[in-house]
């Protein structure tokens, strides 16, 4: 099975400073991956690099076999790779159906169109429809971005990463900010919408790791810029030494 | 649009079109910058309220329309006003390209300073290359014949609120309809993202600098046909036209009228020219007034004469949220 995202012995320095060493790792499809470890550990440089935004000092990250060290992020959704950062970015004036549209129009490659209406073609219109109901935003469409409640804003987020219909999604720590209350709910909604968009791949950075446990079909932790284990949730879980280095301290999982 | 708002159009469009006959000619006399100021406003507010790109070197594409005329009716003898306007346009797209492609890798007081400098490099050069732009005495301009009809016969006033004035109008309107197409266009909506968050709107596949470049080159032709209308009334080209304070004049302009809103730089054109004269015509100091106007319109109408009308509309819409 050749891998849709891959890391060939990624390391990235800053002066004497090593954020990553020699990382080598594969994503299929049908792949829910959680990227865990301590802060410091790399997780945000691997996700950048992952992403094409920074070029790896070494080594070398390929997109279905094609390298795209430091590409840029335009580049990178046109090719299959949406992302959604931890603090949450919206557009403040535009509503949720113009932020969607707006990356609809991206994915379609309309954007040098400057004499139809965006309100008139109905192909547009009816696209971000389908993507705001799969994150409950169908009600909403007028609301401008920035009178939405923080969750709705989450969610707004993500849904316009969702609209570029991309293959792999990178999701940075997609519950923070967030009550606990909400959290499972907005997983939920993500699973959901991970199906219902074709999404055949999928990176979570995340820290919380009983959202970890339950929704990751497998764990890559990251220590110290190094690979510290690949494994599956039920594996990680059961190593007590493994998650002491992860979180600080042991903890017992089902 | 709603059909109210389209009836508020016509009747405002109407209300324009029949001043020759309600106002004096001295009142004429200050619709015609007005309405070139619209149309300059327009693809200033693209860049401005739009992009989220504040220039304050404007006036150089305005300055450049208007020496384009000059040079090509009195000394090129090219008299057609649409060979000027294709002329001024094209001058304008030409040469803000090179330097937008500079500026537009730069944002808020950096954006703001590049253009401010490049328009002083641009009035010093109208100044000191005498040969070309005649230094501080500038360049005239020939009345120019509109649709191939040779009007130089006809008294100055008469031909300025008559054909020249309905010309005039005939332009805004078309400019303002191309305008309006653009900013609800996919592209527009790309701009707005842009303004709104460029790094998200990068990861939503939106070539930032791009865009950012094609609502330059677009507000600086828009500038340039702007300056073609507003240079043929006076009948000379000089470089107050590129000094610095004239780019201060359109961003006051465009916050006057409110530039959150479409139609906010036309009012502001209207209502600033208007505000000016009277101010002018009580005291001397008026700079010290129009300051005032400006510090007051900040503090107290951030949303311009345009947002005096939206109050309604988000106060209700912040009730609903509540």
């Amino acid at each position: 099975m050749t891998p849709i995202l891959e890391s060939k012995a990624v390391s990235k320095h800053y002066g004497v400073y090593k954020a990553l060493q020699d990382v080598s790792l594969q994503f299929f499809e049908n792949e829910i991956v959680a990227i865990v470890g301590p802060n410091g550990a790399g997780k945000t440089t691997f996700v950048n690099v992952l992403t094409g935004l920074l070029k790896p000092t070494h080594g070398e990250v390929t997109f279905h076999g094609k390298s795209i060290a430091g590409v840029g992020p335009v580049k990178l959704a046109k090719l299959g790779m949406a992302r959604a950062f931890q603090l949450v970015q919206i557009f403040p004036q535009l509503s949720v159906q113009e932020t969607i549209i707006a990356a609809v129009i991206s994915q379609r490659n309309l954007q040098y169109n400057f004499w139809s209406s965006v309100d008139s073609q109905a192909e547009l219109t009816e696209r971000a429809l389908e993507v705001a109901a799969i994150f409950n935003l169908d009600k909403k469409m007028t609301r401008q971005a920035s009178y939405l409640s923080q969750g709705e804003k989450k969610l707004l987020d993500i849904a316009s990463a969702f609209a570029l219909s991309p293959e792999v999604i990178l999701l940075d720590e997609p519950t923070s900010g967030i009550s606990t209350s909400e959290k499972r709910g907005i997983m939920d909604t993500l699973m959901t919408a991970a199906k219902l968009a074709g999404i055949k791949t999928m990176l979570l950075v995340e820290h919380d790791m009983e959202l970890v446990a339950e929704y990751s079909t497998r764990i890559v932790a990251l220590a110290e810029g190094k690979l510290l284990a690949d494994l599956p949730p039920n594996e990680f879980f059961n190593d007590p030494e493994l998650q002491a280095n992860i979180i600080g301290k042991r903890v017992n999982h089902a | 649009m709603t059909l109210k708002f389209k009836l508020i159009i016509v009747f405002c469009l109407a209300l324009l079109c029949s001043t020759p006959w309600i106002l004096s000619p001295y009142y004429m006399t200050l619709l015609l910058p007005a309405v070139a100021y619209s149309i300059i406003l327009l693809g200033f507010n693209l860049l401005f309220g739009y992009t989220g790109l504040l220039s304050f070197g404007h006036a150089m594409y305005v300055a450049l329309g208007a020496y384009t005329v000059a040079i090509l009716t009195s000394r090129v003898g090219i008299k057609s006003m649409e060979l000027n306007i294709l002329g001024a346009a094209l001058v304008c797209f030409l040469i803000s390209i090179p330097i937008g492609l500079l500026c537009v890798r730069y944002v808020r007081i950096f954006f703001g300073m590049l253009t401010l400098a490049f328009g002083m490099l641009f009035h010093s050069i109208l100044f000191k290359f005498y040969d070309l732009t005649g230094g501080d005495s500038g360049i005239k301009v020939i009345r120019p014949n509109l649709f191939g009809v040779d009007l130089s016969q006809m008294d100055k006033t008469n031909f300025l609120i008559g054909p020249f004035f309905y010309y005039s109008i005939g332009l805004m309107v078309i400019l303002a309809f191309v305008m309006w197409r653009i900013v609800h266009s996919p592209l527009g909506l790309h701009l707005q993202s842009i303004r709104d968050n460029p790094r998200k709107a990068e990861y939503l596949g939106v070539k930032v600098h791009r865009f950012r470049l094609i609502a330059f080159v677009i507000s600086a032709v828009y500038g340039g046909i702007g300056g073609a209308l507003l240079v043929v009334p006076v009948g000379l080209a000089d470089p107050e036209l590129a000094y610095w304070t004239q780019s201060g004049n359109i961003v006051f302009m465009t916050i006057f009228g409110g530039f959150n809103n479409f139609f906010g730089p036309i009012i502001g054109a209207f209502a600033f020219i208007g505000l000016k004269d009277q101010i002018v015509s009580q005291t001397q100091y008026w700079r010290l007034v129009l300051g005032l106007v400006l510090i007051l319109l900040v503090v107290f109408l951030p949303g311009g004469i345009m947002g005096l009308f939206k109050t309604k509309k988000t106060a209700a819409r912040s009730q609903e949220i509540s």
